[in-house]
């Protein structure tokens, strides 16, 4: 990195993080986004729209969620001091109700009636259909069929809360497939529906504001840190899928030189087996979903399966800003395979009385490596994107468990 | 002259409009597609668009979401397109074709090894669903100098200004969408086509195509008295994936569709 860039410039007028980000959509979308461009420049500088949002994050979610010191697991660890972001905390168990929150505040103002929304492991479309129910909306959402198996909880979750689950049977039948089936609705009812992204993904404007909803964590965090560990932590990890929870805690903190940031990707089976989800540290840029990011794809330009135990990080794309963060320098990308982060799962559980998502697992698996390597007057902070219940079954299904 | 131009110069002097086909390249195997074309050729199009298959076809409904599934199953890749359209060209050389698809194969290419390649295999226009003018600033003079026409969209949502400036962008022609929604859904209004086409007209000047929605001779006849072109897809792709089994019936059975059409328009 030659020159430190202004990070709060990004993205620019049209929606890019150098050359990454943009809007690829069909022609049909392209009025829309504009319309909801022009709504979320209007008011997120509308200091009613942020009292809303802050009373709703304070009243409704449970905010600030603590910065949790993990003494024993430290201890044990033998290195930094690492602490946890506890985003599991937050009402519906994780961060992404930060993001649900802010999009339907975004939605009434626009007199949007119907919502929609595509989720992975769940947790979105969760967070959506509680926003939804709270606000009298009605709420569809798309799921992979896969997925639908491997997170029932959440499933029935989500019918509990009034919201329509629509199975998706194209392609790989994961968040892919979901998000592709999530644009086909919204471009037939575009009039009347507001889409509900649940990722830093997706067309200008979405990779913005969700990462404005989601930066709460990092500035809570590192107001947070100043005051309990007196200073600026020295690294934050945080698992990355789509990467909303992770730019939600690096972005607030991105001018501060000292602070080193991994972003941790899911590698499946290992990244060398071609079985994973690990598209910053082995994919390549290309144009899906309405950026232009990384990608897992074929010579061919086609998308490619990914692999991962964790439904949330299934995703062959990354957010724009990422893909960004990753060519100036400024964030590391690493990857966690799925048997470290059944066993940071494990670990977590059993030294510190937290069960975490796999998603989050796959942060705390790099912390694991990572804290060792530090001074025990260094700090670190993990971000603990959610709460591992829904996950239950999928460990029991490893462990050869039946109900 | 382009031949997209000749076609539609050619087609306003004898009074007529524009019959454009779609069927998706290699399905549902690479062998079928350019004996297809030829026969949509004898049963009256004028313009035939031929998809690149895609792994996540965002904006097509199921019917042409599966063609794609059966076209990548095949194993058919845009090079494999470009090597189609070449073979066509040795037994027709006055049909334009239209390469219609998604961003990222022609990303994976290169847009200069693509243009070229478009030259040579004899492509006449592209359309990339996911290519808005905004983002191809750089993309458009590629094409241009090498004679290609870029094809975009026009949709029932498009503001006045875009569409000037789509019409800027654009060349060949312009491809109206119907509807809300994806290729294949749900019938189209014909009076608010008639009225969208009238606007589209005062703001570009370029002949216009309309698509999605278009199901039988009724409606091929009815668009085809406001538009300058009738784009057909899903229609002819279900009698692909009928004859899935047995290739030799596609051929007959979509030209059997499309001579419906035709002689419906030229009523």
């Amino acid at each position: 990195m030659t020159e430190r860039p202004d990070y709060k410039a990004f993205p620019d007028q049209r929606g890019h993080f150098g050359q990454f980000g943009g809007r690829f959509v069909s022609e049909t979308l392209m009025a829309a986004l504009d319309e909801l461009e022009t709504m979320y420049r209007r008011l997120k500088d509308d200091p009613q729209f942020q009292a809303d949002f802050d009373y709703d994050l304070a009243h409704y979610v449970g905010r600030p969620s603590p910065l949790y010191l993990a003494e024993r697991w430290s201890e044990q660890l033998g290195g930094a001091r690492v602490w946890l972001k506890r985003e599991d905390l937050n009402h519906t168990g994780a961060h992404k109700v930060n993001n649900t929150i802010g999009q339907a505040l975004l939605a009434k103002h626009m007199g949007k009636k119907r919502v929609i929304a595509e989720t992975g492991a769940g947790q979105h479309g969760v967070a959506s259909a509680t926003v939804a129910a709270r606000l009298g909306l009605e709420c569809h959402v798309f799921m992979g069929e896969e997925d639908i198996r491997r997170q029932r909880l959440n499933v029935y979750r989500m019918k509990l809360l009034g919201a329509d689950v629509i199975p998706v049977t194209s392609g790989s039948r994961t968040l892919k497939d979901a998000m592709n089936e999530a644009m086909r609705d919204w471009v037939t009812n575009v009039d009347d529906t507001f889409y509900i992204i649940g990722t830093v993904a997706g067309p200008h404007p979405y990779p913005m504001l969700v990462r404005d909803f989601q930066s709460v964590i990092g500035r809570e965090a590192r107001e947070q840190s100043l005051k309990q560990a007196g200073k600026l932590p020295d690294a934050l990890v945080a698992c990355v899928g789509g990467g909303s929870n992770a730019i939600g805690l690096f972005h607030p903190f991105l001018e501060d030189e000292g602070v080193a940031m991994y972003g941790v990707e899911a590698a499946g089976d290992g990244v060398a087996t071609g079985r994973h989800a690990a598209p910053l540290t082995a994919g390549r840029p290309g144009v899906l979903h309405g950026n232009r990011t990384y990608l897992m794809e074929d010579e061919n330009g086609q998308i490619i399966e990914t692999h991962s135990v964790s439904a949330g990080l299934d995703y062959p794309g990354v957010g724009p800003e990422h893909s960004w963060l990753k060519d100036i320098g400024r964030v590391n990308y690493v990857a966690a395979d799925d048997q470290e982060a059944l066993a940071a799962f494990r670990e977590l559980t059993r030294v510190e009385g937290i069960m975490p998502a796999l998603e989050s697992a796959h942060a705390l698996a790099y912390a694991r490596k990572l804290a060792p390597t530090m001074s025990a007057d260094q700090n670190l902070i993990v971000n603990l994107s959610g709460r591992g219940d829904k996950d239950i079954l999928t460990v029991a299904d490893i462990d050869g468990i039946e109900f | 002259m382009s031949r997209i131009q000749a076609c539609f110069e050619q087609l306003n002097t004898s009074g007529r409009k524009a019959l454009i086909p779609y069927i998706t390249a290699g399905d549902p195997n690479r062998e079928v597609t350019v004996p297809v074309m030829h026969a949509m050729v004898e049963a009256g199009a004028d313009i035939i668009e031929l998809g690149v298959p895609f792994s996540d076809p965002m904006a097509d409904g199921p019917v042409i979401q599966k063609a794609c599934e059966r076209a990548l199953e095949s194993g058919t890749s845009l090079r494999d397109v470009l090597a189609m359209v070449a073979e066509f060209r040795r037994r027709d050389d006055r049909t334009p074709v239209v390469l219609m698809g998604y961003l990222n194969p022609v990303e994976a290419m290169g847009y200069e090894t693509f243009a070229d390649a478009c030259v040579s295999a004899g492509v006449d226009g592209v359309l990339l669903v996911d290519l808005p003018p905004e983002e191809c600033e750089d993309i458009v003079p590629q094409f241009r100098q090498r004679g290609v026409d870029l094809i975009f969209l026009v949709a029932p949502t498009t503001t006045d200004e875009r569409i000037r400036r789509i019409g800027e962008a654009a060349s060949g022609y312009l491809y109206y969408v119907s509807l809300k929604g994806v290729t294949g859904a749900a019938t189209l209004n014909v009076e608010e086509v008639a009225s969208r086409v009238e606007t589209i007209r005062n703001l570009a000047q370029l002949p216009i195509g309309v698509g999605f929605g278009i199901k039988d001779a009724a409606s091929a006849r009815a668009v085809s008295r406001v538009a300058d072109g009738v784009v057909v897809g899903s229609a002819l792709v279900n009698q692909i994936a009928a004859n899935a089994q047995r290739t030799e019936a596609i051929a007959p059975a979509v030209a059997a569709v499309l001579a419906d059409m035709r002689s419906a328009m030229d009523e």
